[in-house]
């Protein structure tokens, strides 16, 4: 099986098959209040504090768009390079569920906001497009809570009307990489947007995927199974490899796939059967009554468009020519909002490639040791430019440098003064390290008679001496010049 | 005190502004009678205690600017009213106390008013007899074991028998103009956007309409001024300047060009409705109008488009009433159970029957044939009124087809029942502004209306019109009072 090249393909006895995937992505629109109503967004509220009477549909409420969330999704799609239509309409669809307060879902069915868009994957073999089927906008419903009663189901209301956009991908996905790029890409995008936090722990980003097989050379599409509500880039991969091999074990035993909603088990890592397309809902999708048609003009969109800020494509492109990044070091340092502004900031005012290494490097090290965030670095952008700037002018080593950024990891500290605090400065006085150099000589002359009598590998260890002497401080490049010179 | 509930509202403003009567007296005066006609059944609920003190309130710090200060007023139970009981005439709603209020009541409040009580109504408006209530028939006071007309049946009968000098209703197919018109009453159904129904309790939100229900054509305009107002609150809603309906009323209809619509001569039709209707013709042209037959071919699907698009709606928006949050819940095994017991005990049968009718046109396979139809021929009957007002100012038929019948005569005849509904229901379909004014009796003595149906937004032409037919028509309601001993 080789599942994460460039095709992801499953072998049984003589043949091969292709998997076939498209995402529709949940992701919640970042707006302080809901899709139809005032009331607040915030995650991790007091259960039902966030609940208008609108969002709990008491009698004789009526939704009211908000305004916000249509500009919020008008920039992502403008971000998926997709067409936005003029006109969208709002949809009810009809389910009774105990967490869904209206007895409907106010989704958008036949028209949706955004229509075709694409979205280019940086792969290892290359740049790959994935097809944007639409995006549209949607409340989401609550929560119903099944654990902490034995007798009862509670309803939590505090995410009931919050937006949604559905952002339906292409069947264009092939491999798991394809998938986690895809995420990866599209998350980057809408943080560069500010139209989604991306975060999947929260729920805010969550997916639903279709998969489907074909043999390979094939060119119809297989009958397609949906997997539900996936809420982690790793469970997605898991939950598609499994059904693919599901259903690929179904083929090879004369069996078809039957189209339905499949339930993905974290626990037992299997995809069990939810719904069959027999007993699949009748939504009875209309168009809601209480909501204009939305019409947007020409002028309305070009002027969202004016706030579009550079996209992670065009910094990439940026990066390269005018920074003279490679594709690998761009790429990894325009991938995060955050970061690529950390880096702007850093090598603005410091120096590009020294920038790079130790952003790339050292940081994003220490970054993953304590499992945070670019924007919770103990380090700021100034003061990691600041350390490189001590670097440039020669008034600290890489190696020294290296010790007074831990120091700096530990509290955020200015490195000009650890240095001068901890006597950290590099000595680059000629003559003083002549001093120390001499002193090395006369107190090893059997080294010094060896070395000269052609053992060259230890004149590195005149120079350990030196450093040691120096407590590390001597500027390296110096020493070397000045103990080639005595001992020639 | 009898005699102040003989005053209509117009009056009432006057007396208060005059200061010859408190808004005390008044308010105690419809009490007492609310009181005294139990028998009607027009109320659901009642305000009577809170309605007083807020009457002495009033008086004691009288805001004579108002345009209806310190008068009291019974309200259709579907409008939400803080703290006070709505139950849309559903068991489901049995025991739901609202903690917000309607928009249209709030101005009837920020107006001056008072709200006295919640009067009775089909059950979420579905009906043409108020037959349909969880709270029981309602008395025309026209005459004993005769329907008030529906769904706004509490509202019509009330206003009749003067336990308020004024109402409101709520319109989605007629749910106003007929039931004044079985009570010799005026109604008036405004342009769709006119008035806000935010915190109306929904039954079809493309078709609902709240609109005033008064004695006489100067009432109705002055309560149309207090009711309609732009609200942000109702994303349906417009933003159109709101006439001085009252200050502009005029019996001036020198000039107007009037329709008379072929397709309105349904067979069958009484002869007295065919009698009336001349004789609202007749007035026309005696006072300068001119009388232009149209045609509005469309006509004959009104009803069946109606009966799709109506119900469609309501499925969906009588899904909120499922036992989970507020209203009625019948205890279940689990929750389909819970829905199923909650919801079969909750709605009465004619509820049910549209919302089983409003399900299955939008099922898949049937949503084309039956609700995208019903749309289609809803543009249609629309484009035939734009049409006909390419030559017209307003249009007048009758307002029903027959005058009031007898409780329980079509109840179990769903589809003469709806047949009421015939001459009305285009007009919600097309969103117009339409009034009913009493213009006659039947051979029994039951009270038949005419109906003046305007351009969007034109409420003051029909306002005119109708004020002209009323001052020539010289209608009077017997009403004697034989529901009080």
């Amino acid at each position: 099986m080789t599942k994460n090249n460039k095709e992801y393909l499953i072998k049984r006895d003589n043949q091969v098959y292709e998997v076939v995937i498209g995402l529709e992505v949940h992701a919640q629109v970042l707006s302080e209040s809901k899709l139809f109503s005032a009331s607040p967004t915030k995650f991790g509220s007091e259960p039902n504090t966030q609940v208008s009477l609108v969002d709990a549909a008491f009698p004789g409420m009526l939704p009211v768009i908000n305004e916000f969330c249509i500009k919020q999704a008008i920039k992502t799609g403008i971000g998926l390079n997709a067409k936005i239509n003029n006109r969208s309409i709002f949809d009810r669809k009809n389910y009774f569920y105990a967490d869904l307060p209206q007895g409907y879902q106010i989704s958008q069915y036949k028209n949706p906001i955004v229509g075709e868009g694409s979205v280019t994957l940086d792969m290892p073999e290359g740049e790959k497009k994935i097809g944007i089927e639409r995006l549209h906008l949607e409340q989401d419903a609550g929560k119903s809570i099944h654990d902490i009663d034995p007798k009862n189901t509670l309803v939590d209301l505090n995410r009931s009307g919050v937006a949604l956009m559905e952002i339906v991908s292409k069947p264009d996905l092939r491999s798991l990489d394809e998938v986690n790029a895809f995420i990866k890409k599209l998350r980057s995008i809408m943080r560069y947007l500010g139209t989604c936090d991306g975060n999947m722990q929260e729920g805010s980003l969550r997916a639903d995927v279709n998969v489907s097989v074909r043999k390979k050379g094939v060119l119809e599409l297989g009958t397609r199974c949906e997997i539900k509500n996936v809420n982690s880039i790793k469970f997605m991969q898991m939950a598609i490899d499994y059904e693919a091999n599901r259903q690929v074990d179904v083929l090879e035993e004369g069996g078809s796939v039957d189209q339905e909603t499949r339930l993905f088990d974290t626990k037992k890592n299997e995809t069990r059967s939810m719904r069959t397309k027999e007993d699949a809902h009748d939504y009875r999708y209309f168009p809601d009554p209480d909501l204009l048609p939305l019409e947007l003009n020409d002028e309305f969109i070009e002027d969202i468009k004016k706030d579009i800020p550079e996209l992670p494509d065009e910094k990439k492109k940026r990066f390269i020519e005018k920074f003279k990044l490679s594709p690998y070091e761009a790429n990894i340092l325009v991938s995060d909002i955050e970061t690529s502004k950390y880096f702007e900031d850093v090598s603005i005012k410091s120096d590009i490639k020294l920038a790079t290494n130790w952003i790339t490097g050292e940081l994003f090290a220490l970054l993953n040791d304590k499992n945070i965030e670019i924007t919770e670095s103990p380090i700021s952008s100034e003061d990691l430019a600041k350390l490189i700037n001590l670097i440039k002018d020669g008034t600290i080593s890489g190696k020294i440098a290296k010790t007074v950024f831990e120091i700096m990891a530990d509290g955020n500290k200015n490195p000009e003064k650890i240095v001068e605090e901890k006597g950290l400065k590099q000595q680059s006085d000629p003559k003083e390290l002549e001093k120390i150099i001499d002193k090395v000589i006369l107190d090893n002359p059997k080294n010094v008679g060896a070395y000269k009598s052609g053992k060259d590998k230890l004149f590195g260890f005149f120079v350990g001496q030196v450093m040691k002497q120096s407590n590390g401080k001597a500027n390296p490049q110096l020493v070397n010049e000045i103990l080639k010179k005595k001992l020639s | 005190m009898s005699e102040i509930t003989n005053f209509k509202l117009c009056d009432l403003v006057d007396k208060i502004k005059k200061k010859e009567l408190s808004s005390k007296e008044i308010t105690e005066a419809f009490i007492n009678r609310s009181k005294k006609s139990t028998k009607l059944n027009s109320y659901i609920s009642d305000n009577f205690d809170d309605a007083i003190k807020r009457a002495k309130e009033f008086d004691s710090k009288p805001n004579l600017n108002k345009k209806i200060p310190g008068i009291p007023m019974a309200v259709k139970d579907l409008f939400c009213t803080k703290n006070l009981k709505t139950t849309a005439g559903s068991k489901i709603l049995e025991n739901f106390i609202p903690t917000y209020e309607s928009t249209v009541t709030q101005n009837i409040l920020d107006h001056g008013g008072i709200i006295i009580g919640k009067l009775n109504c089909d059950e979420f408006a579905m009906g043409s007899s108020n037959e349909t209530s969880y709270y029981g028939n309602v008395q025309n006071p026209i005459s004993e074991n005769l329907v008030p007309g529906g769904s706004s049946g509490g509202s019509s009968s009330a206003l009749a028998a003067k336990l308020t000098p004024a109402t409101i209703g709520t319109d989605t197919g007629g749910s106003i103009r007929q039931p004044a018109s079985f009570t010799g009453t005026v109604g008036l159904k405004p342009t769709y956007g006119s008035c806000s129904r935010y915190g109306i309790v929904a039954f079809a939100s493309s078709l609902d309409q709240a609109g005033p229900m008064t004695h006489d054509v100067k009432d109705c305009a002055l309560l149309l001024e207090v009711m309609s107002s732009y609200d942000v609150k109702d994303s349906t809603s417009v933003d159109f300047v709101r006439g001085n309906y009252l200050n502009d009323l005029s019996d001036n209809i020198k000039g107007k060009k009037i329709g008379v619509p072929r397709e309105y001569r349904v067979d069958g039709m009484p002869k007295e409705i065919e009698k009336l209707w001349e004789k609202g013709i007749k007035i026309i042209r005696d006072n300068g109008g001119d009388v232009i037959d149209i045609s509005l071919p469309n006509t004959n699907y009104a009803l069946p488009a109606y009966y799709i698009v109506a119900p469609a709606e309501a499925s969906s928006n009588l899904a909120r009433y499922d036992g989970v949050k507020y209203g009625f819940r019948s205890r279940g095994e689990n929750l389909i159970d819970m829905y199923e017991k909650t919801r079969s005990e909750g709605f009465g049968d004619e509820v049910k029957r549209r919302i089983m009718i409003g399900t299955y046109v939008l099922s898949s396979g049937y949503y084309d044939a039956y609700y995208l139809k019903a749309q289609k021929v809803r543009r249609l009957i629309k484009n035939d009124f734009d049409e006909a007002y390419k030559k017209v100012d307003a249009i007048l038929t009758p307002s029903t087809p027959s005058s009031a019948f007898k409780i329980g005569e079509k109840l179990n005849d769903p589809v003469s029942m709806y047949l009421n509904d015939i001459f009305t229901v285009p007009i919600n379909l097309a969103g117009l502004p339409a009034i009913s004014i009493p213009a006659g009796h039947d051979k029994n003595g039951f009270p038949l209306g005419l109906q003046v149906i305007g351009k969007a937004f034109d409420e003051q032409t029909i306002l005119n019109i109708a004020f002209s037919i009323e001052k020539n028509i010289g209608y009077k309601n017997n009403i004697n009072d034989w529901w009080i001993k």
